[in-house]
């Protein structure tokens, strides 16, 4: 009973992943500018990556309940990848929109639209 | 001192987690190595309160739920905008002033504010904040000040 929750929530989990993803990367291409597109690609290392590794806990778990000792080991990984993630994704964010403000390219706005 | 014993525990652990074979050989492979990088950290002067901040790893515990909590709000909103068919976005530039007054605590906020999908912090000088936000909607001056109190008391105590 239990093992089939959590293969439902996992599903759920790493479907809700692949849609944050596939968001993300349609952002990536609808925004204009490099600091609008890292908002999107943003979502992509924090949500769509954070949802398929917890997808790929609750697999880990029902592994577990099967008695497959191993699947711990798997389990410790997919946390520390996600604990990597979250100490590495903004940095490189904000790496890059350094790089980008510091050689000058200009931010996109739409302000002129709003003053009309 | 009682740092460079956290920092080999701490590496210890991650090797004994990771390696998942307990024979004498490949323990003793782990414990050497640990003995290495904590040497290596010590001669190379990092082991300090920003090298090794085990002081706010309970309060950075604590501060996790929280931010998972705002990670998931923002992205929903982020993601609804992108799929909105008329792109409501109005990006601009702000500059925020910040509470944290260590260099530990403007680090915390300034990643924070960058995790959570539509602001990315471009640059700290001081406690000014240089912020990129997506629209003005991200821009909820309650929800900032709010985590600009909590990443002070994760980092200040």
């Amino acid at each position: 009973m239990i093992e089939t929750v959590l293969d439902y929530a996992s599903w759920a989990s790493i479907l809700g992943g692949l849609f944050f993803m596939v968001v993300g990367t349609i952002g990536v291409l609808r925004l204009p500018d490099v600091f609008t597109r890292l908002h999107a690609a943003g979502m992509t290392d924090t949500m769509g990556a954070g949802l398929l590794i917890l997808g790929m806990s609750f697999q880990t778990v029902v592994g577990i309940m099967h008695g497959e000792t191993s699947y711990w080991s798997v389990l410790i990984r997919l946390v520390f990848v996600y604990a990597f993630l979250m100490f590495t994704s903004p940095i490189s964010t904000h790496a890059l929109a350094r790089a980008a403000i510091v050689s000058g390219l200009e931010p996109w706005t739409n302000d002129h639209e709003d003053d009309a | 001192m009682l740092r460079a014993v956290g920092l080999g525990a701490i590496l210890l652990t991650f090797w004994l987690l990771l390696s998942g074979h307990y024979t004498p050989l490949l323990i003793g492979f782990g414990v050497g190595s640990t003995a290495l990088v904590v040497f290596l950290s010590m001669r190379m002067d990092v082991i300090d309160h920003e090298g090794v901040p085990i002081h706010i790893s309970t309060r950075l515990l604590l501060y996790i739920p929280w931010i998972m909590k705002e990670i998931v709000v923002a992205n929903i909103a982020v993601a609804k905008v992108i799929l909105d068919p008329r792109l409501p976005i109005s990006p601009r530039l702000v500059t925020f002033h910040g509470s944290p007054k260590t260099d530990l605590g403007r680090v915390v906020y300034a990643n924070s504010i960058t995790l959570t999908p539509g602001t990315i912090t471009i640059g700290v000088s001081g406690q000014e904040y240089l912020i990129h936000a997506l629209s003005a909607a991200d821009l909820d001056s309650n929800e900032q000040d709010e985590m600009d109190a909590r990443c002070t008391q994760v980092a200040e105590g």
